[in-house]
């Protein structure tokens, strides 16, 4: 607790504990008054006096004033237990809310603590000195230890270590990092020591980048919030306008019809409106739902830029994916081997040797497969002929490795079936000896990604891609994505979206899901972009909404779930809220729900739309 | 351009308050008040400088709400 909080508990209880001693003393008239003035002024002085500073500034309506009104018209008309009574509550409330608040934005500060707090340099005597990375410059040697956070982006010179990355990406796996790799900011060295030239400066680095990005998301407002902060704007004036005409409207209508006017009586009730028009309850829970919901994302490595996204995020019915690097892993690998008249192994060995002069993708996955060193003395007279693939002599023999105009070029027939993949074909002394097919691999978790996406509610997934018609209609069925666009620019992708855009429905979101790379047009076209794998990346993280810093494609229905309950939180709060204050409100008009009644609506309406907007830090299972 | 400053200020209404008289202040093209971080964003228009300003700017929030501050 802070020291002003410390004060007001120390008012609160002494004037408790004075209005329960002035139950047993009997006062009669005047001393009774004075006695209760005593617990009234320690407990609601600072009320009093900012009530009088905002009729002086002409901003009358805020609490304070309402407050004041409230329990001095109690006192006046001699109810001076109830007067003090709901002052004390009032405060005992604002402690509340200030204590709880306070405390929650700890908690959810802490879940985005990634900020290093040193650095270490070493100093002339190989000592290592801690100073503040703030004060790093770029190039600059740093010495990471064991269980220590990697203070600035940089480059390895010495060591090797495992690095935690969960507080970034939320994956728990390790990473092994070696000399010569690039690390980012945020990790925790787990095991060795590790010398970083840095390649950044502090405010440039990841962990700047993200932290900037999360504590200003808030920032961005959602519409229910807008909403609330408009309801607040209209709703005091307006029960401020409702007590009046309570106060006065009723006893003038019952002077008219000839009964007793009861002024004390409505007055009474018109002052329980008064309590009961502070809008705090939601003003204070619906940006703390989404703070909570936007920290306990960041938590996953899930960043979440605003709000407004997580608004949007939750409507997203339908979930447009780029192919490679997204879906899958960007990364090509032999997948089947079709050889003709020769066993497999042999098939791959001549492809991989004649292939081992090239850096293309396709020869770097040859030679994967063929998974043995490279005997350079064997291959003999390579040419390379662009866009058709490679001869040599491989042990003397004319070996020919490319596609199907290659083997035209060569004069031989190709015998092979369809199959998806590139194709590369082999012949051998001018006879066809087989096919090797290659494929981009399914990232794993891919499949589960998408039926999560379903269960979450979201309608329709399409694939767009810029692969071949039957390569992409393949990896589409084995994730049973529902729609397939193939061989598309990357103008064409963003015209795909501009359709999908078009056609959807009102209060619903299309989402492009990309990995940053080259889509960035698209990204932000979309009602929202989310970028994928943009751990140290720049580029993703400006262009998208939403970032997920890792890879998993699972990510994507956990940020949709996320942000599901995030808003259906904030719905149970708005309705919870208006709900209990509109049925005081009638009972106070009626008479049935007097000024504590009042004040224990307010205050635990509070309490409890704090504790539910807590729940949204909290993760759901998928 | 745009400026951060951190703020104190204890209830969420009196934060958006502080806002509304932040943005109403001349000189300040927009102004976002962050009750959850305690942060308040200000964008000045053109040419404003952010000395002559913030003061008024901080001014504008004292009347509207007396128990606040904005750090400069």
């Amino acid at each position: 607790m802070s020291r002003k909080q410390k004060k007001m508990l120390v008012r609160i209880i002494v004037s408790a504990a004075l209005i329960a001693l002035l139950q047993a003393v009997p006062l009669q008239g005047a001393w009774r008054l004075a006695a209760y003035m005593v617990p009234y002024w320690i407990i609601g002085y600072d009320i009093l006096l900012k009530a009088a500073k905002g009729v002086r500034n002409r901003q009358p309506f805020d609490e304070n004033f309402l407050m004041a009104v409230a329990t001095v018209g109690a006192i006046v008309l001699g109810e001076y237990v109830e007067g003090v009574a709901v002052m004390l509550f009032y405060q005992i409330g604002e402690l509340f809310q200030s204590y709880a608040v306070g405390k929650s934005r700890r908690n959810i500060s802490a879940l985005m603590d990634i900020r290093p707090d040193y650095a270490n340099i070493e100093g002339a005597d190989g000592e290592l000195v801690r100073v503040d990375p703030d004060e790093v410059a770029i190039g600059t040697v740093i010495v990471v230890q064991p269980g220590e956070k990697i203070p600035l982006d940089g480059v390895i010179l010495e060591g090797h270590a495992a690095l935690n990355t969960s507080a970034l990406t939320g994956e728990s796996l390790p990473r092994e990092v070696q000399e010569g790799d690039e690390v980012i900011s945020g990790c925790v060295n787990m095991s060795g020591l590790l010398r970083i030239r840095t390649t950044r400066e502090f405010g440039e680095s990841t962990v700047s980048k993200i932290l900037e990005l999360v504590e200003n998301a808030s920032s961005r407002k959602s519409p229910p919030e807008n909403f609330i902060t408009k309801f607040a704007r209209i709703y005091t004036p307006a029960v401020c306008y409702g007590a009046v005409a309570l106060a006065l409207l009723p006893p003038i209508v019952r002077l008219l019809l000839g009964m007793e006017a009861q002024f004390g009586e409505w007055v009474m009730r018109a002052l329980t409106f008064l309590v009961i028009s502070c809008p705090c309850a939601l003003v204070v829970s619906i940006p703390l739902s989404f703070f909570a919901g936007i920290g306990g994302a960041s938590r996953e490595g899930v960043l979440v830029k605003g709000s407004n996204y997580l608004h949007a995020l939750s409507q997203t019915k339908v979930v447009v994916f780029d192919k490679t690097g997204t879906m899958t892993q960007g990364v090509f690998e032999v997948s089947e081997v079709s050889p003709c008249g020769m066993d497999a192994a042999q098939l791959v060995e001549w492809a991989a040797l004649a292939e081992s002069y090239s850096a293309h993708p396709i020869s770097q996955s040859l030679k994967r497969a063929y998974g043995q060193a490279i005997d350079a003395s064997r291959v003999q007279d390579v040419e390379e002929i662009g866009g058709h693939g490679v001869t040599a002599r491989v042990d003397g023999k004319r070996v020919a490795v490319g596609n199907e105009r290659l083997m035209a070029r060569v004069g031989v027939t190709v015998q092979a079936g369809r199959q998806p993949g590139t194709l590369v074909h082999v012949a051998v002394e001018g006879v066809y000896a087989g096919c090797i097919s290659i494929q981009d691999r399914i990232k794993p978790g891919a499949r589960e990604a998408i039926d999560a996406l379903h269960r979450q509610g979201v309608s329709r997934t399409v694939m767009l891609t810029g692969d071949r018609d039957d390569v992409a209609q393949k990896v589409a069925a084995e994730l049973n994505i529902d729609e397939v666009h193939s061989e598309l620019l990357p103008a064409q992708k963003v015209s795909w979206v501009e359709t999908i855009l078009e056609k959807k429905a009102k209060g619903e979101t299309v989402a492009f899901v990309g990995d940053g790379i080259n889509d960035a047009p698209v990204l932000s076209r979309a009602d929202i972009g989310v970028a994928m794998g943009a751990l140290g990346s720049d580029a993703a993280i400006e262009a998208a909404d939403v970032v997920l810093m890792d890879d998993d494609p699972r990510k994507i229905a956990l940020a949709i779930a996320l942000s599901r309950k995030c808003l259906r939180i904030v719905y149970q709060n708005i309705a919870f809220a208006i709900g209990v204050k509109g049925v005081c409100l009638v009972l106070g008009a009626l008479g049935v729900a007097g000024m504590w009644a009042a004040i224990f609506a307010d205050v635990g309406v509070m309490v409890l739309a704090v504790l539910n907007a807590i729940r949204a830090m909290r993760i759901p299972k998928l | 351009m745009k400026k951060t400053y951190p703020i104190e200020v204890d209830c969420a209404n009196c934060a958006a308050k502080m806002e509304e008289a932040a943005k109403k202040t001349a000189g300040v093209r927009h102004a976002v008040v962050n009750f959850m971080t305690l942060k308040m964003v200000v964008e000045f228009e053109e040419g404003a400088d952010p000395k002559t300003v913030m003061p008024a700017v901080r001014a504008a929030c004292k009347r509207v709400e007396d128990d606040c501050e904005v750090f400069l």
